[in-house]
């Protein structure tokens, strides 16, 4: 179980809803993958449309939590303004916060970031802020009023996995008390698994299972991976060695020469 | 009146917001709507007056990551 901003989470693993094959291999991956939350987000509509009608339609049928995006805003205003459309047809103050800083990287634009998360926050919103690795900004985020963070791993999409593990590390140790939710790079269930044996939170994840050859599989095993990974942080991992050591008893040993 | 619904220029008769969806077939309690930027409730809609030149933007739920 995970407790989250007063809301008890029975999985560590948030899915996007992105890039499956099927609506229904999406309905199948989540819930193989057991994630109690999953993140939508906000396009425009056709004229007489009813695509956003079908797939809140089988949002709701999920029965997980929703967490919206404000993705591919790349100002505040347009963020701020995404979120607040966001709240009204989702009916939450979740919001993932993004404000992309460049279109090749995907990277954030961490300073329109922390204004547009200090202006939600000041809303009354609960905001998840895509961030990277810095400390001074994860500061700064946490000063403007976010009660959790979402630092990437690697780049949006690249399924690189974890690039900065001291980086990673640095994080959690500064701020112990804060949810830390890895967001955004993660390519292999063992990518998950390592950053949740590093002390993270949880892991946010959508490409690598939706672009998997069999996206209900990768689900289930991104679900297992990440337990795994928690149960591996509090059960304390023995710490690496230069030297090898025995595991078998040495005492006792026959002596034949 | 010309506005710009979703990033189309449009000449159409309509004097408020709820008009304006009504006219383009756009129902359902699912869509979002902002004028200039700005959220607009779907509450006001009906009272929202538009003006020439306003630029609208009718958003869906649709898949994120």
């Amino acid at each position: 179980m995970f407790e989250l901003l007063g809301t008890t989470l029975p999985s560590r693993l948030f899915l996007g809803t992105a890039q499956y094959p099927s609506p229904a291999i999406l309905a199948d991956a989540v819930q193989a993958s057991g994630t109690s939350v999953v993140t939508v987000s906000l396009r425009r509509e056709m004229a007489g449309g009813r695509d956003g009608e079908k797939f809140w339609s089988l949002i709701r049928s999920l029965g997980t939590r929703i967490l919206p995006n404000t993705a591919g805003c790349h100002s505040v205003k347009e963020a701020v303004t995404t979120a607040k459309m966001a709240r009204e047809v989702f009916g939450t103050s979740w919001i993932k916060l993004e404000v992309i800083g460049n279109h090749d990287t995907l990277q954030p634009d961490v300073f329109g970031l922390v204004e547009a998360a200090r202006i939600l926050c000041d809303d009354g919103f609960a905001v998840f802020p895509y961030t990277t690795d810095d400390l001074i900004v994860a500061q700064r985020l946490l000063e403007a009023g976010c009660k959790v963070l979402m630092p990437w791993c690697a780049p949006i999409g690249s399924a690189l996995g974890p690039v900065n593990i001291p980086a990673l590390r640095s994080m959690r140790g500064h701020f112990p008390g804060v949810p830390l939710i890895v967001d955004a790079g993660l390519g292999r269930p063992s990518h998950a698994a390592t950053v949740m044996e590093l002390g993270f939170d949880a892991v946010l994840l959508n490409t690598a299972v939706a672009r998997a050859a069999d996206p209900v599989g990768m689900a289930r095993a991104f679900g297992k991976a990440v337990d795994a990974g928690r149960e591996a942080f509090l059960s304390g991992m023995l710490e690496p060695r230069d030297v090898a050591v025995p595991s078998t008893p040495t005492i006792g040993r026959a002596v034949f020469s | 009146m010309k506005l710009i619904v979703n990033g189309q220029a449009l000449e159409i008769d309509a004097s408020t917001l709820a008009e304006l969806l009504a006219a383009l077939d756009y129902e359902g309690d699912w869509l979002a709507t902002a004028v200039n930027s700005d959220l607009v409730h779907k509450v006001n809609r009906a009272e929202f007056q538009l003006s020439d030149g306003d630029r609208i933007e009718i958003l869906s739920p649709m898949q994120g990551g």
